[in-house]
């Protein structure tokens, strides 16, 4: 597991790459299948119920954002993509108060 | 009650048969085979909704036709009686309309975890002599690969349009939509009898390679029977699935569904808790079979207080025991509902033992006692009954006892035996005890395999994939009480001279070998591991040392999701585990599937 390194919370950065990189790290042993980042990460077997917690541990120590229960849904979850634009949508929520 | 809707229901059809003058044909087509529940279902309530999964929606009648397309594509693949077809799908309509197209075209079901490696895939292939595999072209990653290592590569029938980018071309195989597309057709019939297998099921054993657990037709008919009269199932019943189906328990709520011909609800896994809550209240679940995990994480959240789920009936929980505290709050967050602790194993179509509601006050530390036709009593070596409160292997006889393991005579002949009665007895390798009035209580396991979120871990197998690192000198893999996984991994580790090992490659090592359930959740080193004069390594030495010792503190980013009080808990679970005596470690994991 990779521990946060630099944890600027207030960064806005994109953060697709770096949570792409971790997934490609944890769970495919850093060898990078090609996945496509709107393709569904349980459909598609490279992570399972657990490995989402282990992602979302991640983006909370990462990303100085929280997950709640109600955050833990496929449409924030199921992809790539879709996780990142939920840290996108947390980072501007937090910023913003 | 609902004892009374069944009589009624039964009576309804007998008199629907009478009104079309099919009484005597009904009575001569009594269901025997698995697949003939689901068209009795579909012929009696064709329109009662069978399944739901996500979106999607299927009555009896749709998936009665739906399996027999898939049952002409097996069939013109080549599948015959007695030829196996592995399923490995999640979670979802195709997984159970592959299901009884294996049985329909006469072969026998091999499911497989979708979350398998392609190097253990290659060997279940292989094992299993699989002649289709019904896969998502979603994991073709995983499958192409197992494909070319195995000798005599099945047929696949992929299931998806999704192709994942980078697999390159066309993938090879026959696709699902099309086997379903196009006029209804019936499959020939194979000649099925009862005899004849259904399922092949894989269950970890001491050596580390799963063994293939044979159920037959007849297995499955009695042990749905039996399972569908203890928790009165009816008609009206809806089931949320949450655990897999290729997991006997999960299995189990299909082969009852179809038989009873009531809705399940299927869902993909239990990753957004939040997800199957709504769906709960939504179809107004009446059933939820659960392990404790499940159990845990929803009385963690905090949706799940308010959420009106006024029309669950009953609660089911096998594969671990639950916390007594746990247990408690359950009771009263859902006054209304019922609650079954049951005990089994894979080797017994799963089910062997039900604590009756009744009398979980009494005796909430017991599974029960034996289920509808079938006993089971507490041996010594030879297999001699012994007294009540003695502590012995649990024996059981009856119509659910597998046939045996597949292809392995030995291992078979070790669980199987013959009985006074020339009848076959299984030797479960669970110590139990039971009292006077026949209430069973589990001890521990014989062997070193043991439960974690409800599945089975063979420490070997979970040693052989950290041998495979060269910084590891000597390992050995135990169960510790954790509240969130019953019994958690943990990997005792000496490095080699020099090695420098990393928690965080090690559990990467293990993420890509192993499912995610056997990655060690807690790791050690150290200088030397304790051992026999004979230098094996002392296990037992280890697990008594964890049993005593205080609970490691969760690394954050190893979290479960679970009750926020988690810390509070920990007593709580030694208190109802401890108690009897035995050691905590092994006490806190109740075998069955």
């Amino acid at each position: 597991m990779r521990t946060a390194t630099l944890t600027d919370t207030t960064l806005t950065a994109p953060a697709l790459p770096e949570i792409r990189a971790f997934i490609v790290e944890n769970f495919l042993l850093g060898k990078d299948s090609g996945f496509d980042n709107s393709e569904s990460l349980l459909e598609s077997g490279i992570i399972d119920s657990t490995g989402i917690m282990h992602v979302v541990a991640f983006l909370e120590e990462r990303f100085g954002i929280a997950v709640d229960d109600d955050d833990m849904i496929a449409d924030n979850l199921e992809s790539v993509d879709r996780i990142a634009a939920f840290v996108g949508r947390k980072q501007e929520l937090r910023n913003a108060a | 009650m609902a004892k009374t809707d069944m009589a009624k229901a039964d009576l309804a059809k007998t008199g629907a048969a009478k009104k079309t003058g099919k009484g005597k044909k009904d009575i001569l087509t009594m269901a025997h085979l698995v697949h003939q529940f689901l068209t009795d279902t579909a012929r009696r309530d064709p329109d009662r909704t069978a399944l739901i999964a996500g979106d999607a929606r299927r009555s009896f009648a749709e998936l009665d036709r739906e399996s027999d397309a898939v049952a002409c594509a097996l069939q013109s693949a080549g599948i015959a009686r007695g030829d196996r077809v592995a399923v490995m799908l999640e979670n979802s309509i195709e997984y159970v309309a592959g299901l009884f197209a294996t049985l329909k075209a006469g072969g026998v079901f091999v499911p497989v975890n979708p979350s398998t490696k392609a190097d253990k895939l290659t060997y279940l292939l292989a094992d299993a002599g699989v002649r289709v595999l019904i896969a998502p072209a979603a994991l073709a990653r995983q499958v192409l690969p197992a494909l070319e290592a195995v000798e005599t590569p099945p047929a696949v029938l992929w299931v998806g349009a999704g192709l994942p980018t980078g697999a390159a071309g066309l993938l090879p195989g026959l696709r699902y939509a099309d086997a379903v597309a196009g006029q209804h057709r019936q499959p020939v019939d194979p000649g099925l009898i009862d005899q004849d297998l259904a399922a092949i099921m894989y269950t970890s054993g001491t050596t580390g390679r799963p063994k293939g657990v044979m159920l037959t037709h007849a297995n499955y008919v009695n042990t749905s029977w039996a399972i569908s009269t203890y928790l009165e199932n009816t008609p009206d019943d809806v089931v949320m699935c949450v655990l897999p189906l290729t997991f006997g328990y999960g299995l189990s709520q299909v082969m009852t569904g179809v038989r009873v011909g009531f809705t399940l609800v299927l869902e993909r896994s239990f990753a957004f808790p939040m997800e199957t809550l709504k769906r709960m209240v939504q179809h107004r679940v009446t059933g939820l079979p659960g392990v404790p995990t499940v159990f845990s994480t929803l009385l963690g959240l905090d949706a799940a207080k308010t959420a009106d789920l006024d029309c669950l009936r009953y609660l089911t929980n096998a594969a671990a025991p639950l916390p007594a505290a746990h247990l408690r709050r359950l009771r009263e967050r859902f006054p209304q509902a019922v609650f079954h602790s049951m005990y089994g194993m894979t080797e017994c179509c799963t089910r062997i033992s039900t604590l009756s509601p009744a009398e979980l006050d009494a005796k909430p530390a017991s599974v029960g006692r034996a289920i509808p036709n079938c006993e089971a009593f507490v041996a010594d070596e030879e297999g001699n009954r012994l007294p009540p409160g003695q502590v012995g292997e649990l024996v059981v006889r009856g119509a659910n006892v597998m046939r045996g393991y597949w292809n392995r005579p030995e291992e078979t002949a070790r669980r199987l035996r013959r009985g006074p009665q020339g009848e076959t007895l299984l030797f479960t390798g669970d110590l139990f005890t039971q009292d006077a009035e026949g209430h069973l209580y589990f001890v521990s396991r014989k062997d070193d395999v043991f439960k974690c979120r409800g599945e089975k871990v063979s420490p070997r197998e979970v040693e052989n994939a950290l041998y495979e690192l060269d910084g590891v000198l000597e390992a050995c893999v135990i169960g510790v009480p954790d509240d969130a996984d019953g019994l958690a991994v943990k990997a005792f580790l000496v490095p080699r001279d020099g090695a420098s090992l990393s928690e965080a490659a090690i559990r990467q090592h293990c993420r890509g070998r192993l499912e995610s359930h056997l990655v060690p959740k807690f790791i050690e080193f150290r200088d030397s591991l304790p051992k026999t004069d004979s230098g094996k390594i002392r296990r037992a030495e280890l697990v008594e040392e964890t049993a005593t010792a205080p609970s490691p503190s969760l690394p954050r980013s190893q979290r479960t999701y679970g009750p926020p009080a988690a810390s509070a808990q920990s007593g709580a679970l030694c208190e109802s585990f401890a108690g009897e005596g035995a050691r905590p470690a092994a006490a806190s994991v109740p075998s069955p599937a």
